[in-house]
This record gives C-alpha cells, structure tokens and sequence, in this order.
C-alpha cells in the first residue's frame, strides 16, 4: 500500500505542522495536539471543544475558527485523544463563559473526554458535554455500546457553534447542541475498506464486487454486505434506513458525506438519488451539503445524514462561519 | 513481601511482551476493532517504562500510580483510560506501604480490576479485558503463576463470545469467532506478574 507520508509514527504531527503552515488564523500547538483558533479566548463567549481520533479530516481541526470549534484535539490515527489534551485546550479557550465538550459516542472518546471534563472542573473551568449519537445502522441496547457519532458531528459543531457565536450562555448552547443530535440520523455504506498508517494494508476485507451497509467512520462493518448496488439502490437503502427513524416533519438539512476516496463527480450524483428518495417521501429540504466532511481516511463510499430543522436553527446554520473546511457567510 | 522495586519489574516486563506481540495485539484487532490496539499500548508502556526511570517512585503504591496516570496520558483510546484506571487504582488501594504481601496485592488488584467494570460498563462475558481480568484476580489466591494461566485461558475464552462492549460491539454476531484483543493484552499484564515474581 503506497501512502504520501513519512513513518507512522509521524503521521499526525506532521499533518499538524502542514495544517499550521496553511492556516495562519489558527494556533497549531504541534507538541501538544491541540489546535485553537487564534482569538482565543473571546470573552463573554461560551468554547466549544470538540476531537477525536485522526483520520477523519477535515473533522475536527478543519472546523476550528469563528463560528464554529474554538478548538480541536486530533488524537492518533482513529484513537481518541487524551484528557492531557483536552484539559489543554478547554484552558486555552475557557474565558469564563463554559466549555461545551462535542463528544462522539465511541468508548474512548467518552471515557477520555469524561476524565478530561472532572480535571477542568477541578481547575475552576464550567464544562457541559454533549454526546452525538446519530448512527442509525447500530443497535442501540443496554448490551451495546450504543450508536455511533458520525455525520451529524458537524451539524453539531456548526449549529451550536453558531449560537456560542451569538453570546448564548452555556446551557442554551448546550440544549442546541442536543436537540441539534436528536434531530440528527445518519447511514453510511462502504465500497472499500480503509487503511490505516499503523496497519499499512486494508483493516478489513471487503471484495471488489462487494459493498457493506451501515459502515462507521473507522470502517467498522456494519448492519449487511451485499452485492454492490447502483447509487440509486444505495441512496434508496440509506435514506429509507434513516427515515425509519427520524421520520421528520419539518425540512432537513442534508448532507452527502465521502468517506475520504469516493470523487464529487459521484458524491454529486449521488446526492441526485438522496434528493429524489426525500422528494419521494415527501420530505422538504431546507439545505444541503456535498462533499467530504466526516472521512474515513482512503475509503471509498458515502454517508447520508438529515437534520430535522425549524426557522431558529436555520438561521443558525446559515450563519457565518470562517474555518478551513467550512466556510460562508464572510 | 513485594516491594517497589517488584512492580517496577512488572511495568518492565509487561512494555517488553507489549513490545514483542504489538503486531499480534494490532493483528488481532483488525477484523473487529481498527487494528491500533498493540501500537497504542506500546506507545503507552514506553512512556511508562521512561517516566518510572525518570521519576523512581519508592513504593509499590506510587509506582503504579504513575504507571496508570503515564497510560492515561498516553494511550489515548479506551484503552488508556481502562488500564490507566486498573493501576492507578490498584496502586491507590495498596496505599503507602512499603511493602505488600500477595494477599494485599490481590485485594488492590481487584478494587483495581472493579474500578474498570465501573468505568467502562463491562461484565464478564461481555469479550473485554474483564475476561482475562477477572479469572486472574481469582487466581491470584493461589500463586502468580496460577494467574497468568488463568488470564490466558480467559482470553482464549473469548473467541465464542459475541462483543457487547467496545468498537467491536458494532459487528454484532460476527464479532464471534474472533479472541478479544483487549483481553489478550491484559493476559500480557498478569503475565508480567509472574515474570516479575520469577515465576
């Protein structure tokens, strides 16, 4: 497996140190792995600090800046980072108004970010987490270690994002952020499995004429592997899995997520199918997004994630936002 | 009676088999994890092996201590957090002393070893670290030895078992078929008891 990087073992801070040189509005602290916008801390404005493991670029340090994240933790390629970490970055952002902890529901960021949340309150530091679980593909059970937080990440980020940009306080921006996950349902399918720099061949195997359904962002297997299917049948499979669930009355926002290797030429056309499926079942689109936002290193497929919005959260979506991999409204 | 010395050799000896079954640690959690639980662990238990040569903590109680914090800052994961809790909190348990006897140990061990389920939500059965974990502390009454084995056999029990915790949860039945990395990487740590103890 050929890859454009050094030695494993550097794989991150050198994408840090990049990241740095290319984005002067940020604070890149390469050593430390945290990565803050350079205002930091605004006053009077509530933080949000969001991470997780590397590998899903441009989440989460490509939405770090105004808007959005005041700042982002990359921990190891798919491992989530370390209270260290995330400790660091809720000091360098805090300033006074709260910390939100943007939490995706994998055993590790949990466990860290919980570690991370009692050392900051032990340092005076207001903290309110929210958890993102929106993966419709994953039994959620006492006996499971729930549903997975993948695509609506960044619904999360952006919108509640938007309201600490406001000058909301922290448990305002906190209730947006968790209505904004319960709005929220996501699927994704995988044409290729993924290969991590540590690993250097594919973590799983998954043949050429195969795809596998309700695919997680670390190419964990998910609900079926078929035959592969046409981006109709696919778009026709996600979106009904997600209906199942979310059934909105409202319009959604949509986004049409790449895993990482899956080109806009067919993310475009297959965002077409989604938008015929909703227009099928009657379901008003307010927004959408194409393109790659949660990805999952070189794999190649798609998810598809719908937000149920109302007016409030609408303007809240539109509102400006200036980071590296989302940008409008400046 | 075990001295500081004793747990220092069992934090070196855990980082040297870490460092030689890497690869099958990280083999064994490709098919139902995302292949990094051997780099993740070597990475932490060097930390580990540096920050006690470093620091020299004198009793049996602090060497795991900063063992478990060193884990904990280091590992990232769930990894990190769960084994940096089972040696810090066994290491807690131990208290001042600068001496233990076994018994003591076992005791710490598994206040340590509960700390984990708690922390992470797991029973026996589940196909984590627990299944290795628990056998062991068992087995601890009787010899070091008998320990190792026990956490060996725990971890070769969980290849029939369906995952209920952790990433592999999320294959469901197809996690079956497939030994725990997590419970064979605890295997390792109560291996390095023994090795320790010279056993």
């Amino acid at each position: 497996m050929k890859m454009l990087i050094n030695v494993p073992e550097t794989v991150v801070a050198d994408a840090l140190r990049g990241m740095a040189a290319a984005h002067p509005e940020l604070t890149v602290d390469v050593d430390n792995r945290v990565i803050v916008r350079r205002d930091a801390p605004v006053a009077g404005k509530v933080a949000l600090v969001s991470g997780g493991g590397s590998g899903h670029e441009p989440l989460h340090g490509g939405f770090v800046g105004p808007g959005m994240l005041s700042a982002a933790c990359p921990g190891e390629v798919f491992t989530s980072p370390v209270p260290d970490q995330m400790l660091r970055a809720a000091a360098a952002v805090d300033s006074g108004a709260g910390v939100l902890f943007i939490v995706k529901n994998y055993t590790g960021d949990v466990l860290n970010f919980d570690m991370a949340a009692e050392l900051a309150e032990d340092e005076g530091i207001q903290i309110a987490k929210v958890l993102v679980n929106d993966d419709v593909a994953v039994t959620d059970s006492l006996y499971t270690a729930g549903r997975r937080g993948t695509g609506a990440t960044l619904f999360v980020e952006k919108i509640a994002g938007a309201a600490a940009e406001e000058g909301q306080p922290l448990e305002r921006v906190e209730a947006v952020a968790r209505q904004i996950n319960e709005s929220s349902r996501s699927f994704g399918v995988a044409l290729s499995a993924v290969t991590t720099p540590a690993k250097g061949s594919p973590t799983f195997d998954l043949p050429p004429g195969e795809l596998e359904l309700g695919i997680g962002i670390h190419g964990e297997p998910g609900r079926e592997r078929r035959a592969m299917m046409t981006s109709r049948e696919i778009a026709d499979f996600a979106v009904h899995a997600v209906l199942e669930d979310l059934q909105p009355r409202n319009p959604v926002l949509v986004l049409v997520n790449g895993m990482g290797a899956t080109p806009l030429l067919e993310l475009y056309g297959f965002n077409a199918e989604v938008q015929r499926v909703l227009g099928e079942r009657g379901v008003a689109v307010a927004r959408t997004l194409v393109g790659n936002y949660v990805t999952s290193l070189d794999m190649a497929g798609a998810s598809v994630t719908l937000c149920q919005v109302d007016e409030e959260v609408l303007r809240l979506w539109d509102a400006p936002v200036r980071t590296p991999g989302l940008r409008w409204g400046v | 009676m075990l001295d500081a010395d004793f747990f220092r050799r069992w934090m070196t000896a855990t980082a040297a088999s870490v460092d030689r079954e890497a690869e099958r640690l990280t083999a064994l959690d490709s098919p139902i994890g995302d292949a990094d639980h051997g780099s993740n662990l070597q990475r932490g238990f060097t930390a580990v092996t540096a920050v006690l040569q470093k620091e020299n903590p004198d009793t049996p109680g602090a060497v795991l201590v900063l063992a478990g914090r060193q884990l904990i800052s280091t590992v990232g994961g769930a990894s990190g957090p769960l084994y940096g809790t089972l040696l810090r909190r066994t290491g807690k348990a131990l208290g001042d002393d600068a001496e233990v006897g076994e018994e003591q140990l076992a005791e710490a061990l598994r206040a340590g070893v509960d700390a984990v389920m708690a922390l992470g939500g797991a029973a026996p059965g589940d196909k984590t670290m627990i299944d290795a974990l628990v056998p062991a502390v068992e087995a601890l009454g009787d010899s070091f030895t008998a320990a190792r084995t026990a956490a060996e056999q725990g971890a070769l029990a969980t290849t029939p078992m369906q995952a209920r915790k952790g990433r592999a949860s999320y294959l469901g039945e197809r996690s079956i078929g497939h030994q725990d990395p997590g419970a064979t990487s605890a295997a390792l740590l109560v291996a390095g008891l023994a090795e320790a103890a010279g056993e």
